[in-house]
């Protein structure tokens, strides 16, 4: 099942991977800055994490490149159970953070099972896509909705995890469209999510916590709270305009390390970015965002099989939903869900999912000629 | 519509949503950073300095001998951190300050606007409170011990009119760029020297620039501009006699200036009551400063300089030489008293029923013969009078540099037809000539009228700061010996047996003077006989203006007791108790240097 050899060598995304390596670097420098105040007492400091937190990445990508990705598949019935247990896990005993339960301990390591969930949702979700006939019917549809978006939603929205059931609910319905539904299935979508929107929306609205009502109502009417969630996004437009065009420099940022910013070394990292390298840096990280995305698509169509495509798209619009939303949410025109950007933002589990997601995306492509074995 | 089967082309049509994407955020990037960066740099610097006004400590004020009169005492006080104080330490800490932990917590969280903004606690700590606090520090996160300076009146109520006080700076003062470099919380000069000296007392305060976190936390100073210390002053007065002047108006209402008469330096200035600036200069309660204004003898006013009554017969000294000058009289002209004189269908009295008999200049105004002066007024008329009693800076500002001064009012022909619309009557030249009537004036201008009459007729501005050049406003121009004649009369009122200011008799110095008892209308004809039955505020006001010592004045002032009866009686013996402090203390001083010497 294991096996590097000189074909795969070959094969392998480097461009991909570079690309991603100069994400997670910039990254890194940026986390060092905006957490370099002297007032900050921590134990050891975020970017050193990081860094390890990195070299795991690359170890666990290396493990995802190097099996065929076909035992995904075959796999993916037992690697689902368990994720559902881990979240329940995280219902029953989990740790706190922020007003929601997210985080298991395992030992000295807390993790949030709901990272690697989603990887495995994708997975699970492109097997099944991949074996019905196309365009899909609303049977199948119903079905496979309710068996694998349904129940995990209802699970992550209960921690509450907000983002993350978004983001299966949108992966899930991008794939179906880029699928091809029936024309009764699309239809029924169509009217079924308009008819649900506003009692789904009542619902949520319902289990929300009050940190999420306020982001919402702050995304909606940002004068209502200057000081609360209205004011993070005021913060972060500040640092992203007053970085202008080239910059204040590196290390010469203000409006993260003296705590104007919040969540500065995670979910508005990018605006620390932004203020310290300007238009211009911003316009370069985008960029490497920009060559991520497009190369992901690429490897979706190249994929040999229907699996290795779906899959491929699916992992590719879980980057692009967490780039878009993350770097819309810093510039103030998406409203704040607190969901980090993927390779840059500080965070150990999400950057080993992430490394993990990316390690079977190059895999994916390493793999593409049907006759490689 | 037939779905494509073809999932490339949809991959592609996604491929194009993603540069969409793309698209959108870069014109946000641009929006923000190039069209609208100078705006956001602006307000993140903004964010990110603070300045930190740091006042100057401020300049001393001593008396003219060297002695400080205040002092910068600083103190110290407990403050509290909200953010990082624990609220479960309220019921130890009130244990500690002596304040009731309600009191406390009602403090902590009125401040809502950022959680570390200090919060004053309790000011003024003892020492005990201080090494307590300093020994558990660790046991209470966020309490600070912060270091104010209050200014201390060392001698409280004494000279406090002069002196003045602090304040908070004043919504109207806040408007006024000359305050605008000063913190919004700071105190200025409100009163006295204080105020009108602020400028130079107050220095230049610094101004510290400090990095801040978004909690307001100071995490770095940028910049560091140290504050200039106000400069000292050296008042013209002197405390022990201001003191004595203070004790000598102990339950009496009422004023005293005391000049050199050669600079116009403000030797003393009393009035009377008097308030305690140290309740204002580090924030007078509301009720304290009611009990203040509510009082009905007005502690508040400066009678020195803003009370205006009838000089009575100290203003005969006007009348004597306008008449001497004008060649109405000279020293052997002589008028007969009778005890009135009559003029028409009225009667002018004498305060002496019986008459004085013949009088010449010299026992007119030894025994203040008050129908010697009408006589002599009315050959003068009252334009004559005005012309003399304005050369010698009466019915005008003095122009002393302490705010609120009056011009008190001497009357003439033009001045009634303008105001009164009516004719000048002969019978107000009468009374007029005798300081009574429309005439009124200040005690500071009967100090400086005093000045120019020992001085050789030199009326110089009254200025409290020592050691300045004199400023004369103006030198009368008067017949050789005018002058001398007055002088001369004026020792007879102390010295003489029948004069009127034998009170003020001293056996260390000469003293010369004039006394004066200006009428409150209307009260005379219904209690006639012993003043004492008289009810305080039916009596008379008193006035005696003296110099001393004879030869050659040193110093020259002027008493006015507020319903004081005869100025004979009531003002002289203050007159003289000062000026005998003053001589004193000189003498004193004269010694030791020779000592030294």
């Amino acid at each position: 099942m294991f096996r590097i050899d000189r074909t795969l060598i070959r094969n392998f995304d480097w461009l991909i991977f570079f690309t991603v390596i100069a994400i997670s670097l910039i990254g890194i420098l940026t986390i060092f800055s905006a957490t370099r105040q002297p007032m900050e007492s921590t134990q050891s400091p975020f970017y050193i994490k990081q860094i390890i937190w990195l070299l795991l990445g690359v170890l666990g990508l290396i493990v995802f490149v190097s099996f065929d990705y076909i035992w995904l598949s075959r796999i993916s019935v037992p690697m689902y159970i368990a994720g559902l247990i881990f979240l329940l896990i995280v219902l029953i005993s989990g740790k706190t953070g922020m007003g929601a339960q997210r985080w298991i301990g395992v030992g000295p390591i807390s993790f949030q099972p709901s990272e690697f969930f989603k990887l495995i949702f994708i997975i699970m979700i492109s097997r099944h896509f991949s074996s019905v006939q196309e365009p899909i019917g609303i049977m199948s549809l119903l079905r496979i909705f309710f068996v694998f978006v349904f129940l995990p939603f209802m699970l992550l929205v209960k921690q509450p995890d907000l983002g993350t059931g978004l983001v299966i609910i949108i992966i899930f319905i991008a794939l179906s469209l880029t699928r091809g539904l029936q024309k009764k299935a699309l239809i029924l979508t169509v009217i079924i999510g308009f008819v649900s929107m506003p009692f789904l929306g009542n619902l949520m609205w319902e289990r929300l916590e009050d940190y999420q009502k306020s982001r919402l109502i702050a995304f909606v009417e940002p004068g209502v709270d200057p000081s609360g969630i209205g004011y993070h996004i005021k913060q972060s437009k500040v640092a992203i305009g007053s970085g202008e065009f080239s910059g204040k420099g590196f290390l010469k940022g203000t409006q993260g390390p003296f705590r104007f910013l919040p969540e500065k070394h995670t979910d508005f990292i990018f605006a620390v970015f932004a203020e310290e390298w300007g238009f211009i840096g911003s316009l370069f990280l985008l960029s490497l965002y920009f060559l991520l995305i497009m190369r992901g698509l690429d490897t979706a169509r190249k994929a040999k099989d229907d699996f290795g495509k779906i899959l491929a798209l699916g992992i590719t619009f879980m980057f692009s939903i967490y780039f878009f939303v993350n770097v819309g949410m810093t510039l103030g025109i998406m409203p704040v869900v607190g969901i980090p950007l993927p390779f840059f933002s500080y965070g150990g589990t999400a950057l080993l999912s992430n490394y993990i997601s990316l390690g079977v995306l190059i895999n994916i492509r390493t793999r593409r000629f049907a006759l490689f074995y | 519509m037939q779905i494509e089967k073809d999932g490339p082309d949809r991959i592609v049509v996604v491929g194009y949503i993603i540069v969409i994407g793309f698209i959108i955020l870069l014109l946000r990037l641009w929006q923000l950073q190039i069209l609208q960066g100078d705006e956001f740099r602006r307000i993140s610097e903004s964010n990110r300095l603070r300045v930190i006004n740091v006042q100057a400590p401020r300049g001393i004020i001593f008396d003219r001998n060297g002695i400080p009169l205040v002092k910068n005492t600083p103190y110290f006080i407990a403050s509290v951190i909200p953010g990082e104080f624990d609220g479960s330490n309220v019921e130890a800490l009130s244990k500690i300050l002596d304040i009731p932990s309600e009191e406390i917590s009602g403090k902590i969280s009125i401040k809502k606007q950022s959680p570390f903004t200090t919060v004053r606690i309790k000011k003024r700590l003892s020492f005990r409170e201080v090494s307590v606090i300093e020994a558990r520090r660790t046991d209470f996160p966020g309490l600070i011990i912060e270091i104010a300076v209050s200014r201390d009146y060392i001698y409280g109520k004494t000279g406090a009119h002069a002196i003045g006080y602090l304040g908070k700076l004043t919504p109207g003062q806040l408007e006024n760029p000359e305050y605008k470099d000063l913190p919004r919380h700071a105190f200025i000069g409100q009163w006295g020297v204080e105020k009108y000296f602020d400028k130079t007392l107050r220095g230049i305060s610094g101004q510290k620039i400090f990095e801040v976190d978004a909690l307001g936390r100071e995490i770095r100073l940028i910049q560091e501009k140290p504050p200039v210390k106000g400069d000292d002053i050296t008042l013209s007065l002197d405390i022990e006699l201001q003191k004595e002047g203070e004790k000598s108006f102990e339950g009496l209402t009422g004023a005293l200036v005391a000049l050199q008469p050669e600079t116009g330096e403000i030797l003393g200035l009393v009035s009377s009551p008097s308030f305690d600036p140290n309740k204002f200069a580090n924030g007078i309660s509301y009720a304290d400063w009611t009990a203040i204004t509510r009082q009905k003898n007005m502690p508040m006013l400066n009678r020195a300089l803003q009370s205006q009554y009838p000089p009575g017969s100290t203003f005969k000294i006007i009348t004597a030489i306008a008449a001497l000058e004008e060649g109405i009289i000279d020293t052997t002209t002589k008028k007969y008293c009778n005890g009135r004189m009559n003029y028409g269908k009225w009667n002018y009295n004498c305060w002496k029923k019986k008459g004085h008999g013949s009088v010449n200049l010299h026992r007119a105004l030894v025994e203040s013969c008050d129908v010697y002066f009408y006589e002599v007024g009315r050959q003068l008329g009252i334009d004559k009078i005005y012309e003399y009693a304005l050369k010698f800076g009466l019915g005008r500002e003095t122009g002393i540099l302490l705010g609120g001064e009056r011009k008190g009012l001497i009357p003439n022909t033009r001045w009634k037809m303008a105001t009164k619309n009516a004719p000048w009557f002969l019978g107000e030249t009468i009374i007029s000539s005798i300081g009574q009537g429309y005439v009124s004036t200040t005690p500071i201008q009967m100090a400086v009228m005093m000045s120019a009459i020992t001085n050789g007729g030199t009326i110089y501005r009254p200025v409290i700061i020592k050691g300045m050049k004199p400023v004369p406003l103006g030198k009368i121009d008067l017949k050789p010996g005018t002058l001398e004649i007055i002088r001369d009369s004026l020792l007879g009122v102390v010295e003489e047996p029948d004069g009127t200011g034998q009170a003020a008799k001293s056996a260390i110095t000469t003293i010369g003077g004039k006394t004066g008892t200006a009428q409150v209308v209307g009260a005379r004809q219904q209690y006639s006989g012993n003043s004492k039955k008289i009810p305080e505020k039916y009596r008379d006001h008193a006035w005696f203006i003296a110099f001393a010592p004879g030869e050659k004045a040193e110093i020259a002032l002027s008493v006015f007791v507020e319903h004081g009866g005869h100025g004979g009686s009531t003002a002289a013996p203050i007159a003289k108790r000062v000026i005998e402090a003053y001589m004193l203390r000189k003498a004193k001083q004269e010694e030791s240097t020779d000592v030294q010497n």
